[in-house]
């Protein structure tokens, strides 16, 4: 009898695990996606309580907004590709022609994660702006009137600056996947003679394309959000669509417009997060 | 080794320096360069000077380091606490509610975090909760966005933690309490100092939100370098920029260290 207590008492005292899960999952429950909900209320239905078509058409329909979009979608998929461009070269790099020192620029290029975007931003203004480093040394040297590079504050001083900063988000799995590859295999394609371009692309690349797929759709969605960088650019042309939600809401006290724009954003980033999380798990990254 | 001729490395080298040195390298070392420049007119400073920050350590700059730092460390401390605390009750789930709740508590990180400002503004506006306006929403703001990667990162060491030593304990007597405060928690100790890191990191350089919900007493340091950069104050904008990326990596490299000693490596 007092045997069979003693066994059943650790199940009984496990139960109370199982509803461990409420207090972190409440938590989330209210400080964020009760929140959410509200946007997407505030969004599709008035003060009244009836949902407001008219004001969701004319947002949809507005220039504002159509700008913003186009906008966000041009400089992310650019500021993609760039990353995946970069990344590719100096993965190919520090992996396969590595240099003295070339581990601890890898670890540096990665502390890079961990810094403020609009850093960069900040000293592309010192570097490249009208009267920064190169345009000064350019109208020195040329003896120009005016200041020639002129694209920081246009739709390509923020891909750059984001190709700066989300880099570090494509090497990171690249230079993990690369560990992985065999040496030996490299080496005899090499002694067979194959010139480094076809190992390249017959040994290498396959290997890289599942850290590709999955670094480069997390750079989509980070660009899709990133707001620091395309504030400090501060350039009026290029407003995207998290700049547009923070105009709204706190220069205008729009937030019903706001709102409606906050839940196409938000529905454009769960989209890209969906994607990121299939490429992930289909491809084991 | 995957070119041999050493013409062919030195042209690969010098074009991994070109990347690295105008991507990376020169936005630092000109930011550093701009925090210390008495007046910058030509191609180079005109001369150098700490003046810059000693202005930034005299005026109210020096209120948003704390700001920045007291917001990092307890919205941290509260993402480590909820985040240790879903990962480890996770386990106990069924397949399909561990799945579906992991997701959920991902979300966050894939919201813009503009967005995640705009909601707690429409949510807790008014009364019940009228939080509009305090420090508590500043707190809460990089709580919710923090909270997806310290989650993230807590249930990646867990698992990669044998699940035996918890078994042995387990076999023999150890209670779940005694358990999770004797066993599972120091072995999970590096991988929660790695998460606390990241969080902190996270908060010191976060933006979006804050921007959206700041109250005038409590500016963060990004928020304080964006209102100074804005103004035209660009060299005390670099240099409480600097303040910011000193402060974040002496934080890393010391929890790293901390890391280290913890895992024996």
């Amino acid at each position: 009898m007092s045997e069979a207590v003693a066994i059943r008492a650790p199940a009984i005292r496990r139960e109370p695990g199982k509803f461990g899960i409420v207090p972190p999952a409440a938590l989330l429950a209210l400080l964020f996606f009760y929140p959410l909900a509200l946007i997407a209320r505030q969004a599709f239905l008035d003060d009244s309580g009836v949902a407001n078509v008219a004001e969701i058409v004319r947002v949809l329909h507005s220039r504002f907004f159509l700008n913003a979009l186009i906008n966000t979608v041009t400089i992310s998929v650019a500021a993609t590709a760039g990353c995946l461009i970069v990344g590719l070269v100096l993965a190919l790099i520090l992996a396969f022609v590595p240099f003295p020192g070339s581990g601890f620029i890898a670890r540096l290029i990665d502390t890079f994660i961990a810094l403020p975007t609009f850093l960069v931003t900040l000293a592309f203004t010192f570097l490249y702006g009208s009267a920064g480093m190169l345009n000064s040394g350019l109208m020195e040297v040329f003896s120009l009137p005016l200041p020639p590079v002129d694209f920081l504050y246009s739709t390509w001083g923020v891909v750059l600056a984001e190709v700066t900063v989300y880099t570090p988000f494509i090497l990171r799995p690249l230079l993990a996947a690369f560990s992985l590859v065999d040496r030996g295999q490299i080496e005899a394609a090499s002694v067979l003679g194959a010139r480094p371009f076809r190992i390249v692309r017959q040994v290498i690349l396959p290997a890289a394309v599942p850290a590709l797929i999955a670094g480069g759709s997390l750079c989509l969605l980070l660009t899709v959000n990133e707001f620091g960088i395309v504030l400090f650019i501060g350039a009026k042309g290029v407003i995207t669509l998290p700049l547009l939600i923070y105009g709204k809401a706190i220069q205008e006290s729009a937030y019903q417009v706001a709102c409606i724009i906050a839940v196409i954003n938000i529905a454009l980033s769960l989209g890209l997060f969906g994607l990121y999380r299939f490429a992930a798990g289909r491809l084991g990254v | 080794m995957l070119v041999w001729s050493r013409s062919g490395r030195a042209v690969l080298w010098v074009l991994f320096a070109l990347i690295f040195g105008v991507l990376f390298l020169a936005p630092l070392a000109v930011i550093l360069l701009s925090s210390l420049a008495d007046q910058w007119n030509g191609v180079l400073p005109n001369g150098l000077t700490t003046e810059h920050y000693a202005d930034v350590v005299k005026g109210a700059a020096w209120n948003s380091v704390k700001a920045s730092l007291i917001t990092g460390f307890l919205a941290s401390a509260l993402a480590l606490v909820s985040g240790t605390w879903a990962a480890l009750s996770l386990r106990l789930q069924g397949d399909a509610l561990k799945r579906l709740l992991g997701l959920l508590f991902f979300i966050p990180s894939a919201v813009p975090s503009v967005s995640v400002g705009l909601g707690l503004l429409v949510a807790f506006s008014h009364p019940p909760l009228l939080l509009n306006g305090t420090v508590a929403i500043v707190m809460i703001a990089h709580f919710v966005l923090i909270s997806a990667f310290t989650f993230g990162n807590v249930s990646a060491g867990l698992a990669r933690l044998s699940p035996d030593f918890e078994q042995v304990a387990s076999s023999l007597g150890a209670r779940p309490a005694y358990r999770l405060w004797h066993v599972t928690l120091p072995l999970l100790a590096p991988y929660l100092v790695a998460a606390f890191g990241l969080s902190f990191a996270l908060s010191m350089g976060e933006l979006g939100a804050t921007v959206m919900v700041y109250p005038p007493g409590w500016v963060t340091l990004p928020v304080s370098i964006f209102s100074l950069t804005d103004r035209g104050d660009i060299f005390a904008g670099a240099a409480l920029t600097m303040i910011l990326v000193v402060a974040t990596l002496v934080l890393l490299l010391g929890l790293e260290r901390i890391t280290a000693r913890a895992t024996g490596s």
